[in-house]
């Protein structure tokens, strides 16, 4: 059995639950460990980085620090969160890279009684671990649902494969693990040159038009490609896709129906695993009639319904059912 | 870098308080920033997918700053505006930590008090006060803090969201909280002596 140190990251248990719950899914098929590391904070997002530099780096610091006193056959720590994972490798690696940085940080731990030697740990992306270690044979082994003829837009996102100083993607702008590996699934795997763009990030909390844009550009290309759906490796892109469409969809003027699920799920469906156990259907964006397309039943869940619908033909007294609200959307 | 700056003065190619806000930018910078290597190539803003929403993309920025125009830069909305996606970054030809530098100016600019939009420091801080209380993220009282703040007006639209995200259980009403909150806060204390003895 592979063991990993696990950081799983505050949105696993909120926003992300879909992430957490279809990671829990897929472990124990691949023979992977991830034991969680005792009592993480927040990484601090990219939030602290903008207030103050020794406390933004000792907050994620505590981290590496907890993790290296928990390492026990294991060096690596495994974070599935974008965010979470360039801030531990960065923190990491700045810490080498300025040592007057690494000192400063230590002589704040030291106040918790810890410390971290920059360099002891090996700080991985989730995706990097299922290619890289895993191996897509392995991934291949596993299929019992192949999800042929669901066209899926790998997204990647940006902080994963940037800036990566260590060096573990294909390729910055154009990386190809995630294609890969929902092609070792049997999906229709569409090309996507829109992958490692940005979604925004807390842009649709402080600058909504300016992100809005941005996830205009990438449902609407998913959208012109074919898609039925987009496979995410990070929360806050998923957040961003499926949180902010409606708003998106309303600023615009236009009607995307664009399903955004995490790579975990699909592996989970193609392990055989069913929907619910794999947090489909907490999306806000449904991705039922998207797997329709290849068989697989959704139990129904209540869309919230857009607040500002736009109705066509002749205004008439509607009556209201269940399920009028996706319908109008789509 | 005193060694080049000395240099550069001398032959009367800049004045010396000019080059110190360069150097302060790059001193404040996690890593090791490249800043004073910048070749004014503008790739960075060539690459940038909010550029056109900036009032100086990324070189001139930097043009500024070595110019010694704290108040200018400082003012900039190009920071706030950074989506830290790390597209100049890998592009850049001299490798300048560009979103890292964008966080020390943002740092720079909210202890000026030279931001003209309050909504991203705000941001930023109520996001960091959850922290400071509880360890982790806490998405709910940040989100209603922020919104009836700043966008009371998109409150409405957003209800079906908010709803959305409470009955899937994908936003929690209560803090998750760390067990060891005295420790996060001895270090979190210590590092913020240090920041101001630095």
């Amino acid at each position: 059995m592979n063991k990993y140190l696990f950081y799983p990251g505050c949105s696993m248990e909120s926003s992300g639950k879909a992430y957490g719950d279809s990671i829990r899914a897929i472990v124990e098929p691949l023979d992977l460990n991830f034991e969680e590391i005792d009592d993480w904070n927040c990484c601090g997002a990219t939030e602290y980085l903008g207030i103050n530099l020794i406390p933004a780096y000792s907050l994620i610091a505590r981290n590496l620090a907890l993790a290296a006193k928990q390492m026990n056959g294991t060096h690596t720590v495994v974070a599935p969160c974008s965010a979470c994972y360039l801030n531990l490798a960065k923190a990491d690696y700045y810490m080498q890279e300025r040592p007057t940085l690494g000192e400063r940080v230590n002589e704040a731990l030291a106040a918790g009684d810890l410390q971290y030697k920059p360099g002891t740990l090996d700080v991985r992306h989730l995706i990097d671990i299922l290619v890289y270690d895993v191996g897509l044979e392995t991934i291949r082994s596993k299929v019992v649902r192949p999800l042929h003829g669901l066209k899926v837009v790998p997204y990647m996102g940006c902080m994963l494969p940037r800036p990566d100083y260590q060096h573990r993607w294909s390729d910055h702008e154009h990386p190809t693990e995630l294609d890969d590996l929902l092609r070792a699934l049997g999906a229709d795997v569409i090309d996507y040159p829109l992958t490692t763009e940005c979604c925004g990030g807390h842009m649709t909390q402080i600058g909504p038009e300016t992100a809005f844009e941005l996830i205009r550009r990438l449902i609407a290309d998913a959208d012109e490609r074919g898609a039925h759906l987009m496979a995410t490796v990070c929360p806050m892109c998923q957040m961003n896709i499926d949180a902010y469409q409606n708003e998106t969809n309303h600023y615009f003027g236009t009607h995307y129906h664009m399903p955004v699920l995490f790579f975990t799920q699909l592996m989970g469906l193609a392990f055989g695993k069913e929907p619910d156990e794999l947090g489909i259907g907490l999306e806000l964006v449904s991705s039922r009639n998207a797997l329709a397309n290849i068989g697989i039943e959704v139990p129904v869940t209540q869309e919230p319904a857009g607040p500002h619908k736009k109705y066509e033909g002749l205004p008439m007294p509607r009556r209201w059912t269940k399920h009028e609200g996706k319908e109008a959307v789509k | 870098m005193p060694h080049m700056t000395d240099e550069r003065v001398r032959a009367g190619l800049a004045r010396e308080e000019d080059l110190s806000l360069l150097h302060e930018v790059s001193m404040k910078t996690a890593g090791v920033s490249h800043l004073e290597m910048c070749i004014q190539c503008g790739t960075c803003g060539g690459s940038c997918p909010v550029a056109q929403a900036m009032d100086h993309t990324p070189r001139m920025l930097f043009a500024m700053l070595r110019a010694g125009m704290r108040d200018e830069v400082l003012r900039s909305n190009t920071m706030w505006l950074c989506v830290s996606c790390y597209h100049c970054v890998v592009r850049c030809p001299q490798e300048v930590h560009i979103a890292d530098v964008m966080y020390t100016l943002k740092s720079m600019a909210i202890q000026a008090k030279l931001y003209t939009d309050s909504t991203a420091p705000d941001f930023s801080q109520t996001f960091i006060d959850m922290i400071k209380m509880f360890g982790r993220s806490y998405e709910m009282g940040l989100a209603s803090r922020h919104y009836l703040r700043h966008f009371p007006l998109r409150l409405p639209g957003m209800m079906p969201m908010g709803y959305g995200m409470l009955t899937k259980g994908r936003m929690s009403m209560m803090p998750k909280k760390i067990k060891h909150m005295d420790q996060l806060k001895k270090i979190m204390a210590r590092a913020k002596q240090l920041e101001l003895t630095s």
